[in-house]
């Protein structure tokens, strides 16, 4: 016969055990700030990252994570004196902030890139160009995700 | 049997700047999903992609696990000689596929 000592040890148990589970890790949001400045710091380094030239489109609203179009590109003449040497491309909110990097230069013709991502939350996604004489541009779209791509801790 | 797929003209004028378009079948595991057991499944995916111009390498793609399945890729090149295309995708678990495609440049 189950008495109500036991009862309630196993009540307050069963209600214990699903909080514990679905607790957030209380330094994730920290940590992926952390994980994205250090991939921006792996790629520019210390130089100084400009606005502008760089084009990076994405759906504004996007209904599936999991596949979603993307297209960076850059303003430039490609010619052997005035390339882009590489395009990266980086999110906030991933598990891992690296989405893609592009090496390329004057054979490419155009600098762009066109593909599909997935994207985990809502958040904003960074593109960042290289060009051959050193300097770093950027742009940044803000992406509405209602599905998201992986549905792992912390994003329940 | 890994696939892929790859549009090039099959002509171009010299210095030309022609449209490339790739897909790779790869289901692209990200490595964070996790079985009904809780397992995480490892990752499995496309690492790099090149792009190879009579031997000239071209454009290249250093993939994460963010790229969703069968990636695509499009690109440009300007078309100097003619020549072949080479292809190459390399990922985890020993997977390479190379795809190659001719083109005539006028």
């Amino acid at each position: 016969m189950t008495t109500r000592r036991d009862f309630l040890l196993l009540a307050a148990a069963s209600l214990a055990a699903p909080a514990a589970n679905a607790q957030v890790d209380p330094n994730l949001a920290a940590n992926r700030k952390a994980a994205f400045q250090a991939a921006l710091s792996k790629i520019v380094g210390d130089a100084k990252v400009q606005r502008g030239r760089v084009k990076l489109q994405l759906p504004p609203l996007i209904d599936n994570g999991n596949s979603v179009p993307l297209s960076v590109t850059v303003e430039s003449p490609m010619n052997a004196a005035d390339h882009v040497k590489a395009i990266h491309v980086l999110t906030e909110k991933n598990p891992l902030p690296d989405v893609v990097s592009v090496a390329l230069g004057p054979r490419a013709g155009r600098a762009s890139l066109a593909t599909r991502v997935r994207l985990a939350d809502t958040q904003t996604v960074t593109a960042i160009a290289q060009m051959s004489d050193g300097s770093f541009w950027s742009d940044s779209a803000e992406v509405v995700v209602t599905l998201s791509a992986c549905l792992e801790e912390g994003l329940i | 049997m890994a696939r892929a797929v790859v549009t090039v003209p099959a002509q171009a004028k010299r210095g030309e700047i022609v449209e490339i378009k790739t897909l790779a079948q790869h289901s692209m595991e990200t490595g964070f999903r996790r079985t009904q057991t809780g397992e995480l499944i490892p990752r499995d995916i496309i690492r790099t992609f090149t792009c190879t111009y009579n031997g000239v390498e071209v454009y290249r793609c250093d993939l994460h696990p963010a790229i969703a399945a069968n990636p695509l890729i499009a690109f440009t090149t300007v078309a100097t000689e003619s020549g072949s295309l080479s292809f190459q995708w390399v990922g985890d678990n020993g997977f390479t596929v190379t795809e190659i495609a001719p083109i005539r440049v006028e």
